[in-house]
């Protein structure tokens, strides 16, 4: 990770038509180049609009988006803009335009006008990391819902962007397809050094991240590590959101009257402290 | 149940009938349905239904599967040899009441039901051996040169790709919402049709708002991917008229011009 | 007397079609009146199929499904019967929605079993009382509520009907963790209130483990296990090589075990874990709670 700048939003706020309350009031962030960043929020929070921001999609009622140093208002970088920041959604079935998983991860490429042969050298590569070459020659209809959304994975990254934003990506996927879909995003930030900005409801893939936002009535109020975030666990919960369990069982136990620790967010930490505790009768080795 | 449709159903495979050029595979399927109106004689038809039939096992297609497809077309098919059968001009030589049969007759309806069975076996057999995308393409590039005169082939593909897509996605949102709205006691299935065409709008309703969703969101998705209408587009495979189509299509105009020759044979 | 009995219940797509599959072989279990189910199993195990089957949206291939003590598919004219008797809510069942209001779409069940206008009022009423859909909402369109909104509206809109047996298909299915929480204390308060059973579907073992006191795991067609939720999750190991997660207090339990301390297991609730933790440190004589 480095500290060059990958997205950054200036005291942005947006509302979806002129009259109505803004969704956004005034969100200021920046994500840095390598970074997995997770934004955590309640429905109605106003991550998803948030979100839109980073590629285009909407622009800013008031203040600036950029994306490095291009400012999403100009239209003459729309495509470079577009191409530099991959955007998947929600619903699987809903981006997938191709009758052919082939030909839907080459859709971008086609539109963007690359030649054959270099088209099918990036097709097969974005396939194979995301996991789904072997499925390459099948229709959409008959993959599951974790293999469509890494389809729609495969489509973005053969575009080469340098960050990637997820939408909610994994709301409608059952648990072994949000495990595919994080274990690819995983693998794409981690060894090829994509940035990542996931929009979710589900805590166990902020603990993830390298850095959590959590956003709340249109404003960002939580911005740091998975763990300075979690321990706020009174906070968390006051912004309907959840804490993992390991946090909530430490909670509990020092309520019981136990001295352990409450900075502790992931299982491997938690057993290993109830261990130490169970045989020396103390939390801190 | 709207899954067992077999017609315009793909049966990937790696056959010379596979491999054919798209659009070669395209204009020598129009071509077969035109000399199939050419061919008048019952000798002619059994040889342009032995050849469909023969390119079927080239093909690699079981015959089963052009059977099952045949099955809901049964009806035409019998209604239209009924027809040919008693209303053909000519001496009779059966009668039964007002209807009378002829040599003409029996004649006309087995050149009528074989032509059938050929139209049939013949445009399936292109949807069989070619993918629906590949398909689309095949006619985006033969109606390319009409661009010119303003037409919007680039969309008109766009939509057809599109459409293809969603079909199975549509199919299989129908019959969850059926089967929501049966759990809710809709009855579907029985009452006059005004009745019928009543309890279906708890159906069409809810697709029509998901479908509206769904092109909404696709939309946004396409844009996300540099969508930007069909200026400047390139395409991964590139069609590229081989050696092999060339003998294939060779072989097949001499298949049809020895089919238009049976006219001139007496039977 | 047991509401729901499935006996040998075999179910196979597509039959006599080449790539027919079997989806569900030789289920047998029976649900008593006033339990409260949980399904869990990994998908692909035939779970949606063996709840479509509970109100007769599909036919058994095999075998036979009592509800009330009556053969489902003795008189198929009969089904619709049934269709009142166990109710089912599918997957985001906010896509069915389609009437005017809110009170209409809510009384589309009650009134195509045929009941009168008063009736189906109450029934409306008292479904959206148990549903969170306020009384402000009732002549609103249902396409201008929110996400959660609308899914709650879906799901009175079953409950009006006061089926015996209340099925949930993944009910908090991309909700957020207040959404969640919301709908499923709402159904375990339908539960208690109205004695009627529940069956519900699941990803979530955290949910089933809150709400569920059984637990049904089905595993490629058939029954693996079932049993009460604290036995099915003392069996834990077992259900995570199946492929399924347990709740994150059981996984930090069945860490403890493998680091070899003695402690056991059927661990599933937070209140749970800290006895236990008490117990253990009890026994050690360590400072304890």
């Amino acid at each position: 990770m480095s500290d060059e700048k990958m997205l950054k939003t200036e005291n942005i706020t947006f509302a979806y038509e002129e009259d109505a309350a803004p969704v956004l009031r005034g969100v200021s962030c920046e994500v840095r180049r390598g970074e997995l960043v997770a934004v955590l929020g309640a429905n109605g929070c106003g991550k998803s609009t948030l979100a839109k921001h980073f590629n285009a999609i909407l622009l800013p009622t008031e203040g600036k988006v950029w994306v490095e140093d291009m400012d999403t208002a100009d239209e003459n970088k729309l495509l470079d803009i577009r191409q530099k920041v991959g955007m998947v959604f929600q619903n699987p079935d809903n981006q997938i335009v191709a009758t052919v998983v082939e030909e839907d991860v080459a859709f971008a490429l086609e539109n963007l006008g690359v030649p054959p042969q270099e088209m099918r050298l990036r097709v097969d590569e974005a396939m194979e990391l995301a996991g789904i070459y072997k499925h390459r020659a099948k229709g959409p209809h008959k993959l599951s819902g974790g293999q469509k959304q890494r389809v729609a994975i495969a489509g973005v990254i053969a575009m080469r962007p340098d960050c990637l934003v997820l939408d909610e990506a994994t709301a409608m996927l059952d648990p072994r397809g949000r495990a595919q879909v994080m274990k690819t995003v995983r693998h794409l930030n981690r060894d090829f050094g994509i940035t990542v900005v996931m929009i979710t409801h589900y805590m166990e893939e902020a603990a993830e991240a390298d850095r959590v936002l959590v956003m709340s009535g249109g404003e960002i109020v939580m911005n740091g590590t998975p763990k300075e975030v979690f321990v706020r666990s009174e906070e968390m919960k006051s912004l309907r959101l959840d804490v993992p369990q390991a946090q909530e069982l430490c909670l509990a136990l020092r309520e019981a009257g136990l001295d352990v620790p409450t900075d502790i967010i992931s299982t491997e930490d938690c057993a290993a402290m109830l261990a130490r505790l169970l045989q020396t009768g103390r939390a801190d080795g | 149940m709207l899954r067992d449709i077999t017609i315009g159903q793909h049966f990937p495979g790696d056959s010379p009938v596979h491999r054919l050029d798209p659009r070669i595979k395209l204009l020598l399927t129009l071509a077969y349905i035109i000399v199939l109106f050419a061919v008048h004689n019952i000798s002619g038809m059994v040889l342009a239904f032995a050849v469909v039939l023969g390119l079927y096992l080239a093909a690699k297609i079981p015959l089963k599967v052009l059977a099952r497809s045949m099955r809901p077309l049964l009806p035409i098919i019998l209604f239209t040899a009924v027809l040919n059968l008693f209303f053909a001009a000519g001496e009779p030589i059966v009668q039964i009441w007002i209807f009378k049969i002829s040599k003409e007759g029996i004649y006309y309806a087995i050149t009528m039901v074989l032509r059938i069975l050929c139209l049939i076996a013949g445009s399936s057999l292109l949807t069989y051996t070619t993918s629906p995308i590949v398909l689309t393409d095949a006619v985006e590039r033969l109606l390319r040169p009409l661009a010119v005169l303003h037409l919007p082939v680039h969309e008109l593909a766009m939509m057809m790709t599109i459409a293809l897509r969603f079909i199975p996605t549509l199919i299989e949102e129908t019959e969850k919402i059926m089967n929501a709205q049966k759990a809710r006691g809709a009855d579907l299935d029985s009452g006059n049709l005004m009745q019928r065409v009543k309890a279906l709008i708890p159906v069409l309703i809810p697709l029509f708002i998901s479908s509206f969703r769904r092109a909404d969101e696709l939309a946004m998705a396409m844009e996300c991917r540099c969508y930007h209408g069909g200026d400047g587009r390139t395409r991964m495979k590139q069609l590229h008229v081989t050696g092999q189509d060339v003998v294939s299509t060779l072989i097949f105009c001499f298949a049809m011009a020895v089919l238009v020759a049976t006219r001139w044979l007496p039977f | 007397m047991s509401i729901i009995q499935v006996e040998n219940l075999e179910y196979v797509y597509g039959a006599g079609l080449p790539g027919a599959t079997r989806a569900l072989h030789d289920v047998s279990f029976s649900i008593e009146e006033g339990d409260f189910v949980g399904i869990i199993g990994p998908t692909g195990c035939g779970k949606s199929t063996l709840i479509t089957h509970f109100n007769g949206l599909h036919r058994p291939s095999s075998g036979r499904i009592l509800v009330d003590g009556q053969d489902m598919w003795a008189d198929p004219k009969a089904i619709r019967r049934f269709r009142f008797m166990v109710g089912l809510v599918f997957q985001y069942p906010e896509y069915q929605l389609f009437e005017e209001t809110v009170y209409k779409d809510i009384a589309y069940g009650p009134t195509n079993m045929g009941l009168d206008a008063d009736e189906v009022r109450r029934r409306v009423l008292m479904a959206a009382d148990f549903c969170g859909v306020a009384e402000s909402w009732l002549e609103k369109s249902p396409f201008e509520l929110s996400g959660g909104q609308k899914r709650r509206v879906a799901i009175a809109g079953v409950i009006a009907m006061q089926p015996r047996v209340l099925v949930l298909d993944e009910p908090a299915a991309g909700l957020d963790p207040e959404g969640r929480e919301m709908i499923l204390s709402q159904v375990k308060a339908y539960h208690r209130e109205s004695g009627s059973s529940v069956v519900l579907v699941s990803h979530s073992m955290e949910d089933i483990a809150k709400y569920a006191d059984k637990v049904l795991v089905l595993q490629e067609g058939t029954v693996a296990m079932y049993d009460t939720t604290e036995n099915v999750f003392a069996r834990a190991q077992e259900l995570m090589d199946m492929g399924l997660s347990v709740p994150q207090v059981t996984q930090i339990f069945l860490q403890l075990r493998s680091m070899g301390i003695d402690i056991s297991t059927d661990v599933y609730t937070i209140p749970y874990a800290v006895k236990t933790i008490c117990r253990a440190l009890e026994e050690r004589g360590l400072s304890g709670c």
